[in-house]
């Protein structure tokens, strides 16, 4: 697989990163592979996000003055451009949420509200009878809302499985996704196999039978271009922190028609058309799912970083993880002892490497990684199902972005080789 | 190097040799703990017997996943447990979580915490402090359910 990486320079796109001049541990140099956690900010994010305190500061929608018209320009612009970056049909398919846990919960408390409401939302509605479609190798955040809302309608929740070398099991497709699937939710890349998965194909598949379909795309967005209109998904959900954005927003989008059609989640200020003591009506989608002050600040940071990755190039982002990727593979594989959960070939596969080392748990391989500034991830990654079906409790997690380079990769194998012979 | 001021050789003897390792019987109680943040978990069982000045840990097993921290200081609990009444069991722990909550600032009393006293460094790395309390705190929770459930069970 070769990708376009015209122009792409790392030792340019890290100059963007003031963090990663930081040394960590006694004076190491910090080599940063977490970002399937948060990814890093470059300074162009930070400084919108300062120049929007110092100088355009104020509520959005409802205050009267100058600053309060920059402040909604700029937390409107921030939509327009999230909705161009998934090429979204128009900005009002876009609902700014804290994060994608909420962009999901959003969803499941809408199909949960509509459960006991009638009307428009009747195709939301959930009873006993009806089923949902997940996967083992969700993150918690697609699992247990999911569970919440089939406790509430008495819905029964049922999953795809995961094969041994960590792809989707579509064996069973036919019967799991049948005229019962109300809806059928889904990550686009595992945040721990790194699985990039066929969405189009299950997405078909249950729009065949009439069920809608979310896509956590909270691992593929920042890594890959991803468009809604390919995806085939009626609700894609990210969240900013990890495509080089602040934390504290995430965006949910959804097809218009729905949004339109849903009930409210949240309720507060101004989601509302009317308010009288006796009831209320709502506003609009987007508004009619953001109740309450917004992350306002945030949507401006969320704006520059969309900007910035889409500069640096998407296509020239994924060429260079591929580069990460099929280095790290390699370096691993050559490795004795070291067992890599998930996809060993890199076709299909973002550059997330989850990995068990013989006879040493994998805090203790952080640890060790850690104390050579080597930042990974250690535990079940809030995919503990995952975890279980390959027979662990937790493993250790390398993620690679755009600023990571092939010599960090080489510290990170000699890190792991350091682990083993520090426990053997 | 930095890495051995919190894995002391006392911690990586213990991890290596788990002491009191495995579930026996007879018990008073069971409880399973567990670290949600990374899926550490540790099944440990009291049994108390009657002593002159009022209950004695008797024996304490267990069997668990976890990392080298966990595990060793699991080890180590069993060892300054075992035999001690209740009480007196009861302040090592207290003494035992006061230094964990020292960031690195504390002077462990090795009188009263014995090897426990090598898990001085892991006060340092946030991280790693539940980590070190996984045991202690299922123990903790094990004993008080095995003294108000009595010795009879």
């Amino acid at each position: 697989m070769t990708f376009d990486r015209a122009g792409f320079d790392v030792a340019l796109v890290r100059k963007d990163f003031p963090i990663l001049d930081r040394t960590v541990r006694d004076g190491r140099p910090l080599v940063y592979l977490d970002s399937a956690n948060t990814s890093q900010k470059p300074r162009q994010v930070i400084d919108a996000m300062s120049d929007y305190y110092e100088q355009h500061n104020a509520n959005i929608h409802r205050a009267t003055h100058q600053l309060g018209e920059e402040a909604t320009e700029a937390y409107e612009g921030a939509r327009i451009t999230a909705a161009g970056f998934l090429g979204a049909r128009d900005e009002t398919e876009v609902v700014f949420t804290k994060n994608i846990s909420e962009a999901i919960n959003l969803v499941a408390y809408s199909m949960g509200n509509a459960s006991t409401s009638g009307g428009a939302a009747e195709r939301f509605r959930l009873g006993p009878g009806d089923e949902i479609v997940i996967t083992e190798m969700e993150h918690h955040s697609n699992i247990v809302p999911w569970q919440l809302l089939c406790e509430r309608t008495g819905a029964t929740l049922r999953w795809f499985g995961v094969t041994d070398d960590g792809r989707l099991d579509l064996s069973g497709i036919d019967g799991l996704i049948n005229a019962r699937t109300k809806l059928v939710s889904l990550v686009h890349q595992s945040n721990v196999l790194g699985t990039v998965n066929p969405v189009r194909l299950v997405a078909d598949a249950a729009h065949a039978v009439g069920a809608l379909v979310l896509v956590d795309a909270a691992q593929s967005v920042p890594h890959l271009p991803v468009s809604v209109a390919d995806l085939g998904a009626d609700f894609v959900g990210f969240t900013a922190h990890k495509i080089c954005g602040p934390t504290g927003i995430g965006v949910l989008w959804a097809r218009r028609e729905l949004l339109d059609a849903m009930p409210p989640f949240l309720g507060g200020g101004e989601m509302i058309e009317s308010v009288a003591m006796t009831g209320s009506t709502f506003a609009q989608p987007p508004h009619k799912f953001e109740a309450g002050t917004m992350p306002i600040a945030e949507a401006v940071g969320l704006d520059a970083a969309l900007r910035y990755v889409s500069e640096v190039g998407l296509d020239a982002i994924r060429a260079h993880e591929h580069e990460l990727l099929t280095h790290a593979l390699d370096g691993l594989a050559a490795l004795d002892g070291v067992r890599i959960l998930g996809p060993t070939d890199a076709a299909d596969r973002g550059a997330t490497i989850a990995f068990l080392v013989d006879d040493v748990h994998p805090h203790d391989v952080s640890q060790v990684l850690d104390a050579h500034g080597i930042a990974v991830r250690a535990g079940h990654h809030c995919a503990r199902p995952l975890h279980l079906r390959f027979g662990v409790p937790a493993s250790t997690r390398a993620s690679f972005y755009l600023y990571n380079t092939t010599d960090e990769v080489d510290a990170l194998i000699r890190g792991i080789d350091e682990a083993k012979r520090y426990f053997a | 190097m930095q890495l051995d001021s919190m894995y002391q050789d006392i911690i990586l003897d213990h991890y290596k040799h788990p002491h009191h390792k495995g579930l026996r019987e007879p018990y008073d109680a069971e409880v399973h703990h567990v670290n949600p943040t990374c899926g550490d978990e540790v099944t440990l069982r009291v049994k108390l017997s009657a002593g002159a000045d009022g209950p004695v840990v008797a024996d304490v097993s267990y069997d668990g996943m976890g990392c080298s921290i966990s595990q060793a200081s699991t080890s180590v609990l069993t060892d300054l447990v075992i035999g001690k009444g209740v009480d007196q069991a009861m302040r090592v722990q207290e003494e035992f979580l006061t230094l964990m909550r020292s960031k690195g600032g504390g002077e462990p009393d090795e009188d009263v915490l014995e090897d426990a006293i090598a898990f001085a460094g892991v006060s340092r790395y946030p991280a790693r402090i539940k980590c070190a309390l996984l045991g202690w705190m299922a123990w903790k929770d094990a004993t008080a359910q095995a003294a108000n459930g009595g010795l009879s069970r």
